[in-house]
Protein backbone atom coordinates (compact mmCIF):
# COMPACT_ATOMS: atom_id res chain seq x y z
CA UNK A 1 0.00 0.00 0.00
CA UNK A 2 1.45 3.37 -0.96
CA UNK A 3 1.69 6.25 1.51
CA UNK A 4 -0.95 8.11 -0.45
CA UNK A 5 -3.47 5.30 -0.01
CA UNK A 6 -2.54 4.69 3.59
CA UNK A 7 -3.32 8.31 4.39
CA UNK A 8 -6.60 8.30 2.54
CA UNK A 9 -7.76 5.04 4.06
CA UNK A 10 -10.29 2.59 2.80
CA UNK A 11 -13.56 3.88 1.37
CA UNK A 12 -16.82 3.40 3.19
CA UNK A 13 -18.49 0.02 3.36
CA UNK A 14 -20.83 -0.87 0.58
CA UNK A 15 -24.54 -1.10 -0.05
CA UNK A 16 -27.53 -1.38 2.24
CA UNK A 17 -25.54 -2.65 5.23
CA UNK A 18 -23.57 0.58 5.38
CA UNK A 19 -26.77 2.57 5.03
CA UNK A 20 -28.51 0.87 7.96
CA UNK A 21 -25.43 1.37 10.11
CA UNK A 22 -25.62 5.09 9.41
CA UNK A 23 -29.30 5.21 10.23
CA UNK A 24 -28.79 3.57 13.62
CA UNK A 25 -25.75 5.75 14.28
CA UNK A 26 -27.68 8.91 13.79
CA UNK A 27 -29.43 9.64 17.07
CA UNK A 28 -31.54 12.50 15.76
CA UNK A 29 -32.81 10.35 12.96
CA UNK A 30 -33.75 7.58 15.40
CA UNK A 31 -35.66 9.88 17.75
CA UNK A 32 -37.33 11.57 14.80
CA UNK A 33 -38.39 8.24 13.34
CA UNK A 34 -39.87 7.16 16.68
CA UNK A 35 -41.90 10.37 17.03
CA UNK A 36 -43.17 10.28 13.45
CA UNK A 37 -43.65 6.52 13.70
CA UNK A 38 -45.97 6.87 16.70
CA UNK A 39 -48.20 9.32 14.83
CA UNK A 40 -48.18 7.14 11.71
CA UNK A 41 -49.07 4.09 13.80
CA UNK A 42 -51.97 5.95 15.42
CA UNK A 43 -53.21 7.06 12.01
CA UNK A 44 -53.01 3.53 10.61
CA UNK A 45 -54.80 2.04 13.63
CA UNK A 46 -57.54 4.69 13.28
CA UNK A 47 -58.35 3.26 9.86
CA UNK A 48 -59.31 -0.11 11.41
CA UNK A 49 -60.23 0.60 14.98
CA UNK A 50 -61.47 3.55 17.01
CA UNK A 51 -62.37 3.52 20.74
CA UNK A 52 -65.76 5.07 19.92
CA UNK A 53 -67.67 5.98 16.79
CA UNK A 54 -66.68 9.52 15.72
CA UNK A 55 -70.30 10.73 15.98
CA UNK A 56 -71.03 9.04 19.32
CA UNK A 57 -72.01 11.78 21.76
CA UNK A 58 -73.45 9.45 24.42
CA UNK A 59 -70.58 10.01 26.87
CA UNK A 60 -71.75 13.42 28.11
CA UNK A 61 -70.11 16.79 27.54
CA UNK A 62 -66.65 17.80 28.68
CA UNK A 63 -66.06 14.68 30.75
CA UNK A 64 -62.67 14.55 32.47
CA UNK A 65 -60.20 11.80 31.55
CA UNK A 66 -61.09 8.37 32.94
CA UNK A 67 -62.92 5.19 32.00
CA UNK A 68 -64.43 4.65 29.47
CA UNK A 69 -63.26 7.90 27.84
CA UNK A 70 -59.50 7.75 28.40
CA UNK A 71 -58.92 11.41 27.56
CA UNK A 72 -62.42 12.63 28.31
CA UNK A 73 -64.93 14.11 25.89
CA UNK A 74 -65.30 17.40 24.01
CA UNK A 75 -68.03 20.01 24.32
CA UNK A 76 -70.37 17.94 22.16
CA UNK A 77 -69.71 14.76 24.12
CA UNK A 78 -67.48 13.08 21.51
CA UNK A 79 -64.60 10.89 22.67
CA UNK A 80 -61.39 12.96 22.60
CA UNK A 81 -59.05 10.04 21.89
CA UNK A 82 -61.16 9.07 18.87
CA UNK A 83 -61.00 12.62 17.56
CA UNK A 84 -57.24 12.80 18.06
CA UNK A 85 -56.70 9.52 16.18
CA UNK A 86 -58.69 10.79 13.22
CA UNK A 87 -56.73 14.02 13.45
CA UNK A 88 -53.46 12.13 13.03
CA UNK A 89 -54.78 10.81 9.73
CA UNK A 90 -55.69 14.29 8.55
CA UNK A 91 -52.42 15.87 9.65
CA UNK A 92 -50.38 13.24 7.80
CA UNK A 93 -52.57 13.46 4.71
CA UNK A 94 -52.18 17.24 4.69
CA UNK A 95 -48.40 17.01 5.06
CA UNK A 96 -47.93 14.26 2.50
CA UNK A 97 -50.41 15.73 0.02
CA UNK A 98 -48.84 19.18 0.09
CA UNK A 99 -45.31 17.81 -0.17
CA UNK A 100 -46.20 15.62 -3.16
CA UNK A 101 -48.01 18.47 -4.92
CA UNK A 102 -45.57 21.23 -3.96
CA UNK A 103 -42.53 19.03 -4.53
CA UNK A 104 -43.62 17.87 -7.97
CA UNK A 105 -44.51 21.34 -9.25
CA UNK A 106 -41.59 22.99 -7.50
CA UNK A 107 -38.87 20.60 -8.67
CA UNK A 108 -40.03 20.61 -12.29
CA UNK A 109 -40.35 24.42 -12.35
CA UNK A 110 -37.01 24.83 -10.59
CA UNK A 111 -35.22 22.51 -13.03
CA UNK A 112 -36.73 24.39 -15.95
CA UNK A 113 -35.71 27.76 -14.51
CA UNK A 114 -32.23 26.48 -13.68
CA UNK A 115 -31.66 25.53 -17.29
CA UNK A 116 -33.51 28.45 -18.81
CA UNK A 117 -31.80 31.19 -20.76
CA UNK A 118 -31.42 34.58 -19.18
CA UNK A 119 -34.69 36.35 -19.85
CA UNK A 120 -36.87 33.31 -19.23
CA UNK A 121 -35.01 32.72 -15.98
CA UNK A 122 -35.62 36.35 -14.97
CA UNK A 123 -39.34 36.01 -15.66
CA UNK A 124 -39.63 32.77 -13.68
CA UNK A 125 -37.64 34.22 -10.76
CA UNK A 126 -39.87 37.27 -10.60
CA UNK A 127 -42.98 35.06 -10.67
CA UNK A 128 -41.59 32.93 -7.85
CA UNK A 129 -40.81 35.98 -5.72
CA UNK A 130 -44.39 37.20 -6.11
CA UNK A 131 -45.76 33.76 -5.23
CA UNK A 132 -43.53 33.49 -2.19
CA UNK A 133 -44.50 36.97 -0.99
CA UNK A 134 -48.15 35.90 -1.19
CA UNK A 135 -49.31 34.67 2.24
CA UNK A 136 -50.30 31.00 2.32
CA UNK A 137 -53.43 31.81 4.30
CA UNK A 138 -54.61 34.35 1.73
CA UNK A 139 -53.97 31.82 -1.02
CA UNK A 140 -55.95 29.26 0.98
CA UNK A 141 -58.87 31.65 1.37
CA UNK A 142 -58.86 32.24 -2.38
CA UNK A 143 -58.81 28.52 -3.08
CA UNK A 144 -61.52 28.01 -0.47
CA UNK A 145 -63.58 30.77 -2.10
CA UNK A 146 -63.60 29.02 -5.46
CA UNK A 147 -64.45 25.61 -3.99
CA UNK A 148 -65.84 24.75 -0.57
CA UNK A 149 -63.28 24.60 2.23
CA UNK A 150 -62.04 21.04 2.53
CA UNK A 151 -58.93 19.04 3.20
CA UNK A 152 -58.26 19.04 -0.54
CA UNK A 153 -58.55 22.82 -0.84
CA UNK A 154 -56.16 23.20 2.10
CA UNK A 155 -53.67 20.80 0.48
CA UNK A 156 -53.89 22.62 -2.86
CA UNK A 157 -53.28 25.98 -1.21
CA UNK A 158 -50.39 24.77 0.95
CA UNK A 159 -48.90 22.78 -1.93
CA UNK A 160 -48.99 25.77 -4.29
CA UNK A 161 -47.34 28.04 -1.75
CA UNK A 162 -44.74 25.36 -1.09
CA UNK A 163 -44.03 24.78 -4.78
CA UNK A 164 -42.72 28.34 -5.15
CA UNK A 165 -40.27 27.84 -2.28
CA UNK A 166 -39.13 24.46 -3.59
CA UNK A 167 -38.78 25.87 -7.12
CA UNK A 168 -36.60 28.73 -5.94
CA UNK A 169 -34.33 26.37 -4.00
CA UNK A 170 -34.13 23.90 -6.89
CA UNK A 171 -33.26 26.66 -9.34
CA UNK A 172 -30.34 27.90 -7.24
CA UNK A 173 -29.06 24.35 -6.67
CA UNK A 174 -29.27 23.52 -10.38
CA UNK A 175 -27.32 26.65 -11.29
CA UNK A 176 -24.66 25.74 -8.77
CA UNK A 177 -24.31 22.15 -9.97
CA UNK A 178 -24.17 23.27 -13.60
CA UNK A 179 -21.15 25.44 -12.84
CA UNK A 180 -19.09 22.41 -11.87
CA UNK A 181 -16.46 20.94 -14.15
CA UNK A 182 -17.95 17.45 -13.93
CA UNK A 183 -20.98 18.67 -15.87
CA UNK A 184 -18.70 20.05 -18.58
CA UNK A 185 -16.65 16.86 -18.36
CA UNK A 186 -19.76 14.75 -18.87
CA UNK A 187 -20.69 16.89 -21.84
CA UNK A 188 -17.18 16.74 -23.34
CA UNK A 189 -17.56 12.99 -23.41
CA UNK A 190 -20.81 13.39 -25.33
CA UNK A 191 -23.46 12.88 -22.64
CA UNK A 192 -26.77 14.34 -23.80
CA UNK A 193 -28.61 16.95 -21.71
CA UNK A 194 -31.43 14.65 -20.51
CA UNK A 195 -28.82 12.17 -19.31
CA UNK A 196 -26.80 14.89 -17.60
CA UNK A 197 -29.96 15.94 -15.75
CA UNK A 198 -30.88 12.41 -14.66
CA UNK A 199 -27.39 11.17 -13.83
CA UNK A 200 -25.69 14.24 -12.40
CA UNK A 201 -28.03 17.17 -11.73
CA UNK A 202 -30.90 15.41 -9.97
CA UNK A 203 -28.71 13.21 -7.71
CA UNK A 204 -26.65 16.25 -6.71
CA UNK A 205 -29.59 18.47 -5.80
CA UNK A 206 -31.63 15.65 -4.23
CA UNK A 207 -29.98 15.52 -0.77
CA UNK A 208 -30.70 19.21 -0.20
CA UNK A 209 -34.11 19.19 -1.86
CA UNK A 210 -35.31 16.11 0.02
CA UNK A 211 -34.24 17.52 3.37
CA UNK A 212 -36.07 20.71 2.49
CA UNK A 213 -39.17 18.72 1.52
CA UNK A 214 -39.08 16.99 4.90
CA UNK A 215 -38.94 20.37 6.62
CA UNK A 216 -41.77 21.57 4.39
CA UNK A 217 -43.80 18.57 5.56
CA UNK A 218 -43.60 19.92 9.10
CA UNK A 219 -44.56 23.40 7.96
CA UNK A 220 -47.48 21.96 5.98
CA UNK A 221 -48.79 20.20 9.10
CA UNK A 222 -48.66 23.53 10.94
CA UNK A 223 -50.29 25.34 8.03
CA UNK A 224 -53.12 22.84 7.87
CA UNK A 225 -53.70 23.20 11.61
CA UNK A 226 -53.83 26.98 11.19
CA UNK A 227 -56.24 26.77 8.26
CA UNK A 228 -58.52 24.40 10.19
CA UNK A 229 -58.31 26.67 13.20
CA UNK A 230 -59.66 29.42 10.94
CA UNK A 231 -62.32 27.12 9.53
CA UNK A 232 -60.60 26.81 6.14
CA UNK A 233 -59.62 23.16 6.48
CA UNK A 234 -61.41 19.85 6.63
CA UNK A 235 -65.06 20.47 7.60
CA UNK A 236 -66.76 18.56 10.48
CA UNK A 237 -67.06 15.73 11.30
CA UNK A 238 -63.43 15.30 10.24
CA UNK A 239 -61.45 16.17 13.33
CA UNK A 240 -58.38 18.19 12.44
CA UNK A 241 -56.06 18.99 15.34
CA UNK A 242 -56.28 22.66 14.42
CA UNK A 243 -60.05 22.72 14.62
CA UNK A 244 -60.02 20.71 17.85
CA UNK A 245 -57.81 23.41 19.37
CA UNK A 246 -60.19 26.10 18.22
CA UNK A 247 -63.27 24.29 19.52
CA UNK A 248 -61.69 23.49 22.87
CA UNK A 249 -60.21 26.87 23.64
CA UNK A 250 -63.42 28.30 25.12
CA UNK A 251 -63.44 25.57 27.75
CA UNK A 252 -59.69 25.49 28.39
CA UNK A 253 -60.12 25.99 32.16
CA UNK A 254 -62.78 23.34 32.56
CA UNK A 255 -61.27 20.73 30.24
CA UNK A 256 -57.59 21.58 29.59
CA UNK A 257 -56.87 18.18 28.01
CA UNK A 258 -58.94 19.19 25.00
CA UNK A 259 -56.42 21.94 24.23
CA UNK A 260 -53.25 20.29 25.47
CA UNK A 261 -53.63 16.96 23.65
CA UNK A 262 -53.95 18.24 20.05
CA UNK A 263 -51.30 20.87 20.76
CA UNK A 264 -48.84 18.26 22.00
CA UNK A 265 -49.51 16.02 19.01
CA UNK A 266 -48.86 18.85 16.54
CA UNK A 267 -45.57 19.60 18.30
CA UNK A 268 -44.57 15.91 18.38
CA UNK A 269 -45.20 15.47 14.65
CA UNK A 270 -43.47 18.70 13.62
CA UNK A 271 -40.42 18.11 15.80
CA UNK A 272 -40.28 14.47 14.71
CA UNK A 273 -40.32 15.46 11.04
CA UNK A 274 -37.61 18.05 11.62
CA UNK A 275 -35.38 15.53 13.39
CA UNK A 276 -35.88 13.06 10.57
CA UNK A 277 -34.97 15.77 8.04
CA UNK A 278 -31.84 16.62 9.98
CA UNK A 279 -30.69 13.02 10.37
CA UNK A 280 -31.59 12.22 6.78
CA UNK A 281 -29.18 14.89 5.53
CA UNK A 282 -26.23 12.78 6.66
CA UNK A 283 -27.58 9.57 5.21
CA UNK A 284 -28.49 11.08 1.84
CA UNK A 285 -25.12 12.70 1.20
CA UNK A 286 -22.07 10.39 1.05
CA UNK A 287 -19.67 13.32 1.34
CA UNK A 288 -21.02 14.02 4.83
CA UNK A 289 -21.03 10.46 6.12
CA UNK A 290 -17.40 10.31 7.12
CA UNK A 291 -17.42 13.49 9.13
CA UNK A 292 -19.21 12.13 12.16
CA UNK B 1 -3.55 17.57 -43.00
CA UNK B 2 -4.29 19.05 -39.62
CA UNK B 3 -6.38 17.33 -37.00
CA UNK B 4 -7.45 20.62 -35.45
CA UNK B 5 -7.46 23.89 -37.26
CA UNK B 6 -8.37 27.07 -35.41
CA UNK B 7 -8.63 30.04 -37.73
CA UNK B 8 -9.51 33.57 -36.67
CA UNK B 9 -11.34 32.32 -33.57
CA UNK B 10 -13.06 35.01 -31.56
CA UNK B 11 -15.13 34.65 -28.39
CA UNK B 12 -17.40 37.42 -27.22
CA UNK B 13 -19.05 37.53 -23.81
CA UNK B 14 -22.77 38.08 -23.26
CA UNK B 15 -22.11 41.77 -22.50
CA UNK B 16 -20.12 42.28 -25.68
CA UNK B 17 -16.50 42.09 -24.46
CA UNK B 18 -14.01 40.37 -26.73
CA UNK B 19 -12.50 37.65 -24.56
CA UNK B 20 -10.56 36.03 -27.39
CA UNK B 21 -9.79 37.66 -30.70
CA UNK B 22 -8.36 36.42 -33.96
CA UNK B 23 -6.71 33.30 -32.63
CA UNK B 24 -5.22 30.88 -35.15
CA UNK B 25 -3.23 27.69 -34.76
CA UNK B 26 -3.20 24.12 -35.99
CA UNK B 27 -2.54 20.82 -34.28
CA UNK B 28 -1.50 17.90 -36.48
CA UNK B 29 -2.44 14.32 -35.68
CA UNK B 30 -0.13 12.80 -33.09
CA UNK B 31 1.63 16.09 -32.21
CA UNK B 32 1.63 18.10 -28.99
CA UNK B 33 0.67 21.75 -28.90
CA UNK B 34 1.01 24.03 -25.89
CA UNK B 35 -1.14 27.03 -25.00
CA UNK B 36 0.52 29.33 -22.47
CA UNK B 37 -0.86 32.42 -20.81
CA UNK B 38 -1.48 34.08 -17.49
CA UNK B 39 -4.68 33.64 -15.52
CA UNK B 40 -7.65 35.12 -17.36
CA UNK B 41 -5.93 35.18 -20.74
CA UNK B 42 -8.60 32.96 -22.27
CA UNK B 43 -6.95 29.52 -22.28
CA UNK B 44 -9.92 27.62 -20.85
CA UNK B 45 -12.34 29.48 -23.10
CA UNK B 46 -10.28 28.42 -26.11
CA UNK B 47 -10.56 24.80 -24.97
CA UNK B 48 -14.33 25.15 -24.47
CA UNK B 49 -14.74 26.82 -27.87
CA UNK B 50 -12.95 23.87 -29.48
CA UNK B 51 -15.45 21.52 -27.80
CA UNK B 52 -18.38 23.76 -28.73
CA UNK B 53 -19.11 24.11 -25.02
CA UNK B 54 -18.89 27.85 -24.39
CA UNK B 55 -20.91 29.06 -21.38
CA UNK B 56 -24.44 30.24 -22.25
CA UNK B 57 -24.52 33.73 -23.72
CA UNK B 58 -21.01 33.61 -25.16
CA UNK B 59 -20.65 33.57 -28.91
CA UNK B 60 -17.82 32.27 -31.03
CA UNK B 61 -16.78 33.57 -34.44
CA UNK B 62 -14.21 32.45 -36.93
CA UNK B 63 -13.62 28.77 -37.53
CA UNK B 64 -12.65 25.64 -35.62
CA UNK B 65 -12.41 22.54 -37.78
CA UNK B 66 -11.73 19.01 -36.66
CA UNK B 67 -10.54 16.54 -39.25
CA UNK B 68 -10.51 13.04 -37.86
CA UNK B 69 -9.58 10.25 -40.28
CA UNK B 70 -12.69 8.20 -41.03
CA UNK B 71 -15.04 10.86 -39.68
CA UNK B 72 -14.45 13.65 -42.13
CA UNK B 73 -14.05 17.34 -41.60
CA UNK B 74 -16.37 19.14 -39.18
CA UNK B 75 -16.83 22.81 -38.48
CA UNK B 76 -17.42 23.32 -34.74
CA UNK B 77 -18.35 27.01 -34.65
CA UNK B 78 -22.10 27.21 -35.18
CA UNK B 79 -22.58 23.43 -35.30
CA UNK B 80 -25.74 21.91 -33.80
CA UNK B 81 -25.88 20.14 -30.46
CA UNK B 82 -26.58 16.70 -31.98
CA UNK B 83 -23.62 16.80 -34.31
CA UNK B 84 -21.34 18.04 -31.52
CA UNK B 85 -22.53 15.35 -29.12
CA UNK B 86 -21.63 12.66 -31.61
CA UNK B 87 -18.21 14.21 -32.02
CA UNK B 88 -17.38 14.85 -28.38
CA UNK B 89 -15.54 12.21 -26.46
CA UNK B 90 -14.62 10.21 -29.53
CA UNK B 91 -12.65 12.91 -31.26
CA UNK B 92 -11.76 15.26 -28.43
CA UNK B 93 -11.77 14.93 -24.66
CA UNK B 94 -10.73 17.19 -21.79
CA UNK B 95 -8.88 16.87 -18.49
CA UNK B 96 -9.68 19.80 -16.22
CA UNK B 97 -7.75 21.95 -13.82
CA UNK B 98 -9.61 21.21 -10.58
CA UNK B 99 -9.66 17.48 -9.93
CA UNK B 100 -12.25 17.79 -7.15
CA UNK B 101 -14.97 19.47 -9.17
CA UNK B 102 -14.15 17.45 -12.29
CA UNK B 103 -15.71 14.37 -10.71
CA UNK B 104 -19.31 14.03 -9.57
CA UNK B 105 -19.10 13.99 -5.74
CA UNK B 106 -22.11 11.70 -5.39
CA UNK B 107 -21.13 9.00 -7.85
CA UNK B 108 -18.72 6.18 -7.17
CA UNK B 109 -15.55 6.38 -9.26
CA UNK B 110 -16.26 3.10 -11.02
CA UNK B 111 -19.65 4.33 -12.17
CA UNK B 112 -18.19 7.56 -13.52
CA UNK B 113 -15.47 5.80 -15.47
CA UNK B 114 -17.99 3.26 -16.77
CA UNK B 115 -20.22 5.96 -18.28
CA UNK B 116 -18.01 6.99 -21.25
CA UNK B 117 -16.86 3.37 -21.75
CA UNK B 118 -20.44 2.22 -21.99
CA UNK B 119 -21.39 4.95 -24.41
CA UNK B 120 -18.34 4.88 -26.65
CA UNK B 121 -17.59 1.18 -26.72
CA UNK B 122 -21.04 -0.22 -26.03
CA UNK B 123 -19.79 -2.40 -23.18
CA UNK B 124 -22.20 -3.92 -20.63
CA UNK B 125 -22.08 -6.04 -17.49
CA UNK B 126 -18.95 -8.06 -16.81
CA UNK B 127 -17.08 -6.73 -19.82
CA UNK B 128 -17.78 -3.19 -18.64
CA UNK B 129 -16.47 -3.97 -15.17
CA UNK B 130 -13.28 -5.42 -16.59
CA UNK B 131 -12.85 -2.39 -18.83
CA UNK B 132 -13.24 -0.04 -15.83
CA UNK B 133 -10.54 -1.92 -13.93
CA UNK B 134 -8.30 -1.86 -16.99
CA UNK B 135 -8.88 1.88 -17.47
CA UNK B 136 -7.91 2.55 -13.84
CA UNK B 137 -4.86 0.33 -14.14
CA UNK B 138 -3.81 2.14 -17.28
CA UNK B 139 -3.47 5.40 -15.33
CA UNK B 140 -1.31 3.54 -12.78
CA UNK B 141 -3.80 3.46 -9.95
CA UNK B 142 -2.86 0.72 -7.52
CA UNK B 143 -5.88 -1.19 -6.13
CA UNK B 144 -8.21 -0.23 -8.99
CA UNK B 145 -11.10 -2.19 -7.44
CA UNK B 146 -10.94 -0.26 -4.19
CA UNK B 147 -10.76 3.05 -6.07
CA UNK B 148 -13.71 2.03 -8.25
CA UNK B 149 -15.88 1.62 -5.13
CA UNK B 150 -14.75 4.93 -3.58
CA UNK B 151 -16.41 8.34 -3.82
CA UNK B 152 -14.24 11.22 -5.11
CA UNK B 153 -13.77 12.73 -1.62
CA UNK B 154 -12.33 9.44 -0.42
CA UNK B 155 -9.27 9.53 -2.69
CA UNK B 156 -6.39 12.01 -2.99
CA UNK B 157 -6.09 14.87 -5.46
CA UNK B 158 -3.48 13.05 -7.52
CA UNK B 159 -5.64 9.93 -7.64
CA UNK B 160 -8.62 12.03 -8.70
CA UNK B 161 -6.66 13.55 -11.55
CA UNK B 162 -5.65 10.05 -12.66
CA UNK B 163 -9.33 9.07 -12.65
CA UNK B 164 -10.16 12.17 -14.71
CA UNK B 165 -7.48 11.16 -17.22
CA UNK B 166 -8.88 7.63 -17.36
CA UNK B 167 -12.32 9.07 -18.13
CA UNK B 168 -10.94 11.37 -20.83
CA UNK B 169 -9.09 8.48 -22.44
CA UNK B 170 -12.04 6.08 -22.23
CA UNK B 171 -13.35 7.06 -25.65
CA UNK B 172 -9.88 6.93 -27.24
CA UNK B 173 -10.04 10.51 -28.55
CA UNK B 174 -7.85 11.63 -31.43
CA UNK B 175 -7.18 14.88 -29.55
CA UNK B 176 -6.77 15.17 -25.79
CA UNK B 177 -7.12 18.63 -24.29
CA UNK B 178 -5.45 19.00 -20.89
CA UNK B 179 -6.44 22.27 -19.22
CA UNK B 180 -3.82 22.90 -16.53
CA UNK B 181 -4.15 19.31 -15.31
CA UNK B 182 -1.40 19.69 -12.72
CA UNK B 183 -1.83 23.24 -11.43
CA UNK B 184 -3.84 22.19 -8.37
CA UNK B 185 -1.40 19.43 -7.40
CA UNK B 186 1.83 19.59 -5.45
CA UNK B 187 5.11 19.39 -7.28
CA UNK B 188 5.98 15.71 -6.89
CA UNK B 189 2.48 14.58 -7.88
CA UNK B 190 2.62 17.10 -10.73
CA UNK B 191 5.70 15.40 -12.19
CA UNK B 192 4.05 11.98 -11.93
CA UNK B 193 0.90 13.13 -13.69
CA UNK B 194 2.89 14.84 -16.45
CA UNK B 195 4.92 11.67 -17.01
CA UNK B 196 1.70 9.65 -17.09
CA UNK B 197 0.07 11.96 -19.65
CA UNK B 198 3.24 11.95 -21.72
CA UNK B 199 3.34 8.15 -21.80
CA UNK B 200 -0.36 7.69 -22.53
CA UNK B 201 -0.44 10.24 -25.33
CA UNK B 202 2.49 8.48 -26.99
CA UNK B 203 1.10 5.00 -26.39
CA UNK B 204 -2.21 5.84 -28.08
CA UNK B 205 -0.62 8.20 -30.63
CA UNK B 206 -3.08 10.92 -29.68
CA UNK B 207 -2.60 14.59 -30.34
CA UNK B 208 -2.32 16.71 -27.20
CA UNK B 209 -3.38 20.29 -26.61
CA UNK B 210 -1.73 21.16 -23.32
CA UNK B 211 -2.77 24.32 -21.50
CA UNK B 212 -0.68 25.90 -18.75
CA UNK B 213 0.74 29.11 -17.38
CA UNK B 214 4.22 27.79 -16.69
CA UNK B 215 6.53 27.88 -19.69
CA UNK B 216 8.89 25.32 -18.16
CA UNK B 217 6.09 22.78 -17.67
CA UNK B 218 4.43 23.34 -21.05
CA UNK B 219 7.65 23.37 -23.06
CA UNK B 220 8.66 20.12 -21.40
CA UNK B 221 5.74 18.17 -22.81
CA UNK B 222 4.91 19.92 -26.13
CA UNK B 223 6.73 20.64 -29.38
CA UNK B 224 4.85 23.77 -30.50
CA UNK B 225 3.58 26.55 -28.27
CA UNK B 226 1.38 29.60 -28.54
CA UNK B 227 1.59 32.39 -25.99
CA UNK B 228 -1.73 34.04 -25.21
CA UNK B 229 -2.18 37.42 -23.55
CA UNK B 230 -5.58 39.08 -23.01
CA UNK B 231 -7.17 36.77 -25.54
CA UNK B 232 -4.64 37.47 -28.29
CA UNK B 233 -1.75 35.38 -29.57
CA UNK B 234 1.48 37.26 -28.96
CA UNK B 235 3.92 34.59 -30.09
CA UNK B 236 3.86 31.11 -31.51
CA UNK B 237 6.21 28.59 -32.98
CA UNK B 238 8.37 25.60 -32.21
CA UNK B 239 9.26 25.36 -28.52
CA UNK B 240 12.99 25.73 -29.14
CA UNK B 241 12.55 28.83 -31.31
CA UNK B 242 10.30 30.52 -28.77
CA UNK B 243 12.58 29.71 -25.85
CA UNK B 244 15.78 30.68 -27.65
CA UNK B 245 14.56 33.78 -29.45
CA UNK B 246 11.37 35.21 -27.93
CA UNK B 247 10.24 38.25 -29.91
CA UNK B 248 7.30 39.69 -28.04
CA UNK B 249 8.10 41.45 -24.72
CA UNK B 250 5.66 39.25 -22.81
CA UNK B 251 7.22 36.11 -24.27
CA UNK B 252 10.66 37.43 -23.29
CA UNK B 253 9.37 38.03 -19.78
CA UNK B 254 8.08 34.44 -19.55
CA UNK B 255 11.31 32.98 -20.87
CA UNK B 256 13.33 35.27 -18.61
CA UNK B 257 11.53 34.23 -15.44
CA UNK B 258 11.77 30.56 -16.40
CA UNK B 259 15.51 30.96 -16.92
CA UNK B 260 15.93 32.81 -13.64
CA UNK B 261 14.20 29.99 -11.81
CA UNK B 262 16.43 27.48 -13.58
CA UNK B 263 19.54 29.44 -12.68
CA UNK B 264 18.43 29.78 -9.06
CA UNK B 265 17.86 26.03 -8.86
CA UNK B 266 21.28 25.39 -10.40
CA UNK B 267 22.94 27.66 -7.84
CA UNK B 268 21.10 25.86 -5.06
CA UNK B 269 22.23 22.53 -6.46
CA UNK B 270 25.87 23.67 -6.63
CA UNK B 271 25.65 25.08 -3.10
CA UNK B 272 24.50 21.73 -1.82
CA UNK B 273 27.26 19.88 -3.63
CA UNK B 274 30.13 22.09 -2.51
N1 LIG C 1 -18.70 32.05 -17.67
C1 LIG C 1 -18.08 33.22 -17.91
N2 LIG C 1 -18.82 34.36 -18.00
C2 LIG C 1 -18.20 35.56 -18.24
N3 LIG C 1 -16.89 35.71 -18.40
C3 LIG C 1 -16.11 34.62 -18.32
C4 LIG C 1 -16.66 33.32 -18.06
N4 LIG C 1 -15.65 32.43 -18.03
C5 LIG C 1 -14.52 33.15 -18.24
N5 LIG C 1 -14.79 34.46 -18.41
C6 LIG C 1 -13.81 35.52 -18.69
O1 LIG C 1 -13.05 35.15 -19.81
C7 LIG C 1 -11.69 35.48 -19.63
C8 LIG C 1 -10.82 34.26 -19.91
O2 LIG C 1 -11.16 33.22 -18.98
P1 LIG C 1 -10.48 31.79 -18.98
O3 LIG C 1 -11.22 30.96 -18.02
O4 LIG C 1 -10.37 31.31 -20.39
O5 LIG C 1 -9.02 32.13 -18.43
P2 LIG C 1 -7.80 31.13 -18.25
O6 LIG C 1 -6.74 31.61 -19.18
O7 LIG C 1 -8.24 29.74 -18.38
O8 LIG C 1 -7.34 31.46 -16.76
P3 LIG C 1 -6.84 30.46 -15.60
O9 LIG C 1 -5.40 30.23 -15.83
O10 LIG C 1 -7.07 31.25 -14.36
O11 LIG C 1 -7.66 29.22 -15.66
C9 LIG C 1 -11.55 36.01 -18.22
O12 LIG C 1 -11.39 37.40 -18.29
C10 LIG C 1 -12.84 35.66 -17.55
O13 LIG C 1 -13.21 36.69 -16.68
MG1 LIG D 1 -8.44 28.07 -17.01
Amino acid sequence: MSVEQALVGAPDGEGPKAATRHVSRSVTLTIGCVLVGVIVLVAVVSLFWLPFAPEDTSGGRLMPPGAPHLLGTDKLGRDLLTQLMIGARIALAAGAGSVVLGGAIGIVAGLAAGFATRWLDDVVSALLDILIAFPTLLLAMLVAATQAASLTSAIVAIGLAMSAIVARLTRVLVKRVLAHDFITAARTSGTSWPRVVLEHVVPNIWPTVSVNLALQFGLAVLAEASLSYLGLGAPPPNASWGRMLQEAQASVFIAPVGVIAPGVLIVVLVIGVNLVADGFRDVADPTRRRRR
Amino acid sequence: MSLLEVAGLGVRSADGRDLISDLSFTVDAGTRFGLIGESGSGKSLTALAIMGLLPPGMTASGSVTLDVPGRGRTEIVGAGERLLNRLRGRTTSVVFQEPLTALDPLMRIGHQVAEPLRRAQGLRGRALKTAVTAALEEVRLAEPDRIARAYPHEISGGQRQRVAIAMALACRPALLIADEPTTALDVTVQAEILALLDGLVSAHSMALLFIGHDLAVVSGITDHVLILKDGKAVESGAVLDVVNAPRHPYARELVGSARELDAALDRLGEGERS
